[in-house]
């Protein structure tokens, strides 16, 4: 529709231009490709897909920009002997997109837990065979058998993450540890911004409304909708999953956001600060699993077994700081990222906190219908 | 064919040799995939990935309903006032191309094309730059007036932001065509109505309008077209209420992933231009009537 979609093949890295008065451009790893055009997605995969010889020394994979530690794909060349080739996507709405007319040639994907379900159900997945894990062991135990995945059979996990407010703290009245700063209160008029994320908005409205963020009826969905209208004039902007650098940049005090893009910019900047809201959050997972069809399952799971060793896992940690389900990277981890505040949140918000569900596409339109009235 | 003087209209099978590829080409990846999406129009969602083409009207009746219209209402307003404020601004612009030295000439309209070559979304994003609170406007003020009590203007994430975007990035696909219309206006007719004693406003708005009447439609057409599509504009740099048509459309194609309601969208908007087209076109025949 527009020259967006001319977007150039880059393949991403860091954050690219500059803007801002403060600071230079960031964009997370679920905007930056998002960003760029989905077209850097098909460029690189075409380009490695051609020679069918040598099968076996190159393996496809396929996940979110900036998520892998810097040396992570050439160490596993260097005990493998794989070339990982890899392409980027930026929402798992892209992910599933491009899975559901048939695996072009990915190998491993990184979905997030609740289109684990959803892959499941549709049955995208290859069951994975955990012999050939044997790192399986590494992954704390809470992070196993959720909902999403109880055996687990078709995915492992690889990050989690939890929703909640980063903020300013100069700017703000003590920790604002409640969704009422940003859902029902005026108090920081034209300074929050919240996701633009039908579900989430949604969810995360009734976890104010203290229900549960799973199973949401049809009043409920009602009840937020007004909430957010009558609070309208207080936002400033639903962002596009760049809230970090609205915070950072000075555009706003307060901001619903991930806590590994909250993290990321507080080792810049102190002034920075994060809360898991006491009335609870959502908690995600991003996994790694195989699209049935993929041409080198033996190497996926390799590769697989290979993200989840405590060393490998430790360099991917460093890198994104997102929190590790993985125990043995963490224990490797400095201080401070054990202890770190913001990657490993505690206290009444996380204990309220809940996995989200895939409850099927209709009650996804609802929050969308819901949404697009609150945004008309 | 020896004579290579055959008309070439009669000249069929170099004819079809020319036209062939281009026609296949048009065909194959143009005709056949809005086909495809006019038919999901059509179609109900089918559990989680599949869609069947069932000829229900129930996404166009929901496509109808006052939410959706509002905002497409809302798309059409603004697209009108981006086109207006693009034709205020470009017309002076291609006026003075028009009629600048010609060396000077190649220079300014390489000027009015620069943009293209640099990406639209890195485009969007140096105007964040450049609006956003503690952007290069609101700092250079500041530097400028803090000593007054400056306060800070709210010149980001609200309407006004996203029709600056607009009108910014549109600004070329009014100027060009007014450019081609005015390039070949006669200038002898302008020594005329100098001649007769009219001025310069005068001569404009009775001589140059009128018959650069056509290049205007062309530039109202292909600006007003691709604003009322926009989504980058109004999700970059739009506040809370900044949602245009295409952004609907978009969340229908990914996060909602109801393609069929999306597809009855689109194509709302779609009937909508070819609706604008034919109204241009049948203007145009009776402008010139043979």
């Amino acid at each position: 529709m527009t020259a967006f979609e001319n977007g150039s093949g880059s393949d991403g890295g860091s954050g690219s231009g500059s803007s801002g008065a403060r600071s230079p451009l960031r964009l997370s790893r679920r905007s930056l490709v998002s960003a760029m055009g989905v077209a850097a997605v098909g460029f690189s995969l075409q380009a490695c897909g051609g020679g069918k010889g040598g099968d076996g020394d190159k393996l496809n994979f396929y996940t979110w920009d900036t998520y892998i530690g810097e040396t992570t794909l050439a160490d596993f060349n260097k005990a493998s002997g794989v070339k990982v080739q890899t392409s980027y996507f930026s929402t798992n709405d892209e992910l599933f997109a491009k899975l559901k007319a048939g695996n072009p040639g990915y190998d491993v994907i990184v979905p997030s837990n609740e289109f684990v379900t959803r892959m499941r159900q549709a049955d995208m997945l290859m069951p994975l065979d955990l012999a050939q894990i044997p790192n399986l062991k590494n992954i704390a135990p809470e992070f196993l058998g959720q909902d999403y995945d109880p055996a687990p059979k078709h995915s492992v996990p690889y990050t989690w993450l939890v929703t909640g407010i980063g903020y300013r703290k100069s700017r703000v009245n003590g920790t604002p540890d409640s969704w009422k700063w940003l859902y029902d209160s005026d108090l920081y008029k034209g300074r929050i911004a919240l996701l633009s994320e039908a579900a989430d908005l949604i969810r995360l409205g009734a976890k104010y409304l203290g229900k549960s963020l799973n199973g949401i009826d049809a009043a409920t969905i009602k009840q937020v909708e007004e909430m957010l209208i009558r609070q309208k004039p207080n936002i400033k902007t639903f962002h596009e999953d760049n809230g970090q650098d609205l915070l950072l940049a000075g555009d706003v005090d307060l901001v619903m956001e991930f806590n590994g893009d909250i993290a990321q910019i507080a080792a810049e900047d102190p002034d920075i600060g994060f809360v898991v809201p006491k009335e609870g959050s959502l908690l995600n997972a991003d996994t790694l699993a195989i699209p049935k069809g993929a041409p080198r399952p033996e190497l996926a799971h390799k590769f697989i077994n290979f993200l989840l060793d405590a060393e490998a896992g430790k360099h991917i940690a460093e890198t994104i700081l997102y929190p590790t389900p993985n125990s043995a990277a963490k224990a490797l981890m400095p201080e401070s990222y054990r202890e770190n505040p913001i990657i490993f949140p505690s206290g009444t918000g996380m204990d309220n906190s809940e996995w989200g569900k895939f409850e099927g596409p209709e009650q996804q339109r609802l929050f969308e219908e819901a949404i697009t009235r609150v945004r008309a | 064919m020896s004579g290579g003087e055959t008309d070439w209209k009669r000249a069929k099978t170099g004819f079809a040799a020319l036209l062939g590829p281009p026609l296949g080409w048009f065909l194959l990846f143009f005709a056949v995939p809005m086909a495809v999406v006019w038919a999901y129009s059509f179609g109900t969602n089918v559990g989680i990935s599949d869609i069947e083409i069932s000829g229900t009207f129930a996404n166009y009746a929901r496509a109808l309903e006052p939410l959706y219209l509002g905002i497409m209402g809302k798309s059409l307003a603004f697209a009108a006032l981006a086109t207006l404020i693009c034709l205020i601004v470009g017309f002076p612009v291609a006026l003075a191309i028009s009629f600048a030295p010609p060396n000077l000439k190649t220079w300014l309209l390489i000027g009015v094309m620069l943009p293209f070559w640099t990406n639209l979304l890195i485009r969007t994003y140096a105007l964040i730059a450049l609006l956003r609170d503690e952007g290069l406007i609101n700092s250079g003020l500041e530097l400028a007036f803090g000593w007054a009590g400056f306060e800070r203007l709210s010149l980001m994430n609200n309407n006004f932001a996203v029709m600056v975007g607009l009108v910014y990035v549109h600004l070329p696909f009014t100027v060009l065509p007014l450019y081609a219309a005015l390039d070949r206006l006669d200038r002898s007719l302008l020594e005329a109505s100098f001649d007769l004693g009219a001025g310069h406003l005068r001569t404009i708005w009775n001589i140059v309008l009128p018959l650069a009447g056509p290049g205007i439609i062309s530039a109202v057409l292909l600006t007003f077209i691709p604003v009322l599509g926009s989504y980058l504009q109004p999700d970059l740099l739009g506040g809370p209420d900044s949602q245009m048509i295409a952004n609907v459309i978009e969340r229908q194609f990914k996060r909602a992933n109801d393609w069929p309601f999306g597809a009855a969208l689109a194509f709302m908007l779609m009937y909508l231009t070819l609706f604008g087209i034919a109204l241009q076109s049948l203007l145009k025949r009776r402008e010139r009537p043979e």
